[in-house]
């Protein structure tokens, strides 16, 4: 391994890494909006748009991340809907995982035990508190580990960006082995910053994990 | 809209030869990770610190580095460092694999760890053998939490095999993409066409298999 080809790639790598955390973050956040949003409608069966999530959450789990993309970024132009490239990743990555988050949110809404409503609801609770209060946080606690597994699946998701041509460290990986051919410097180095991305995330995501678990009610 | 040109010749016959690349390539790998997976599943749920250190280590390894990575590293370093030359297809099954078995073992052991030790003492207190209590009481509830589970991997794979486009391999995408440069002209619209034609696809290779597993799952909860 050659360390001078490393140095001179590393600042591409690092202008690629802050491209990448970027839009996983903003789709992750987005993802977690729509998310919440979408296992509340829903939980409490709002008519008519209870389907259409329904449906959204159906539609956008069972299909891949790369097609979407491909179908916003290259379909969606032709239907008058032109977006930058940027902003694709972004919305496809909060779609995707809008969908993924309102399932773990929803099945942690579901797991909440009718007592803790039934006792909140005999302690004079109003309605509206008893799920602000009790319910809502009851089920964040239990999908917490849902949801960290889907942050960690969604920055691995950012990955295939580079299919419409963002940036990102997938793209630069593949755009320097293309030139130089120095294919074992750019894999070091896609491998390295993938690992600075994903393991302090594992790392405060099982932590997490263990402080939610042992805030846990009733049990 | 652009749908016209997936009636032009073979166009929707090709597209759906590429899904089959995809799709068989999945299912390849499915076969792979449900196999050796419980049987690495099976060894990890062995108290032994050895195998549990190094299984951890890879069980992190997949969780954190994209499938796509793995591929690259398969794909391009597998050539650039050892000299051997592994063709798209092949390099897509070892890392879909790789990524199964981990899935699969995990699942495996979270199954065994979760059937309660007094299933195995009123096996053992009826009088049946250890071998017994296995085969009558423990693997049939642990099939029948693994079932649903190894199911919803199929979809998982299909999903993620769709990357095998990114390392050249000709299927449904690169086919879609062809069709649109071939009909540019006499198209202009077709990506919209193709690629909602492609999204739809795969929604019906993997939503009634996601739609079986949950019901498997509601069917058997106990």
């Amino acid at each position: 391994m050659d360390t001078e080809v490393l140095s001179s790639y590393l600042p591409l790598y690092v202008e690629a890494f802050f491209l990448t955390l970027k839009i996983g973050w903003l789709g992750i956040f987005l993802s977690f909006v729509l998310g919440v949003a979408s296992a509340f409608i829903i939980h409490f069966k709002i008519p008519v748009l209870s389907a259409v999530f329904g449906a959204y959450v159906e539609i956008f789990r069972n299909t891949p991340l790369l097609i979407q993309l491909f179908f916003i970024y290259f379909g969606l132009p032709k239907a008058g809907i032109s977006l930058s490239a940027e902003l694709c990743g972004i919305i496809g990555l909060g779609l995707l995982g809008g969908s993924y988050m309102s399932e773990a949110i929803r099945s942690g809404l579901d797991a909440v035990s009718s007592a803790q409503t039934e006792s909140a609801l005999a302690l004079g609770m109003k309605k509206t508190e008893v799920f602000t209060l009790v319910v809502f946080p009851e089920a964040l606690t239990l999908s917490v580990p849902a949801i960290v597994a889907n942050v960690i699946f969604l920055l691995k998701e950012t990955s295939v960006f580079s299919a419409i041509s963002l940036m990102d460290l997938m793209f630069t990986a593949k755009d320097l082995i293309g030139l130089y051919y120095d294919t074992t410097e750019a894999l070091v180095l896609l491998v390295m910053f993938y690992m600075v991305m994903l393991l302090p995330v594992s790392f405060v995501g099982s932590v997490v994990e263990k402080k939610a678990g042992a805030g846990m009610f009733g049990e | 809209m652009g749908f016209e040109v997936l009636l032009k010749g073979s166009n929707l016959i090709r597209l759906l030869e590429g899904l089959a690349v995809a799709l068989k390539i999945s299912l390849i790998s499915v076969a792979i990770s449900i196999v050796l997976g419980t049987i690495l599943g099976v060894i990890m749920s062995m108290d032994n610190k050895v195998i549990k250190g190094i299984t951890r280590v890879y069980l992190e390894i997949v969780r954190i580095m994209p499938q796509l990575v793995l591929l690259f590293i398969v794909y391009f370093g597998a050539t650039k460092v050892m000299g051997i030359n592994i063709s798209a297809e092949a390099s897509s099954v070892i890392v879909f694999s790789f990524w199964g078995i981990a899935e699969m073992s995990d699942l495996v052991r979270g199954a065994l760890k979760g059937i309660p030790a007094i299933q195995y003492e009123s096996g053992i207190a009826l009088g049946l053998s250890p071998v017994q209590t296995n085969i009558y009481v423990i693997i049939p509830q642990v099939i029948r939490r693994l079932i649903p589970l190894s199911i919803n991997l199929i979809t998982r794979m299909i999903k993620t095999t769709s990357l095998i486009m990114m390392i050249g391999i000709v299927e449904v995408l690169k086919v879609g993409q062809q069709i649109i440069e071939a009909n540019r002209n006499s198209s202009p619209n077709a990506a919209f066409g193709v690629f909602l034609t492609i999204f739809v696809l795969y929604f019906i290779a993997c939503w009634p298999i996601s739609r079986f597993s949950k019901y498997l799952e509601r069917k058997w909860e106990t």
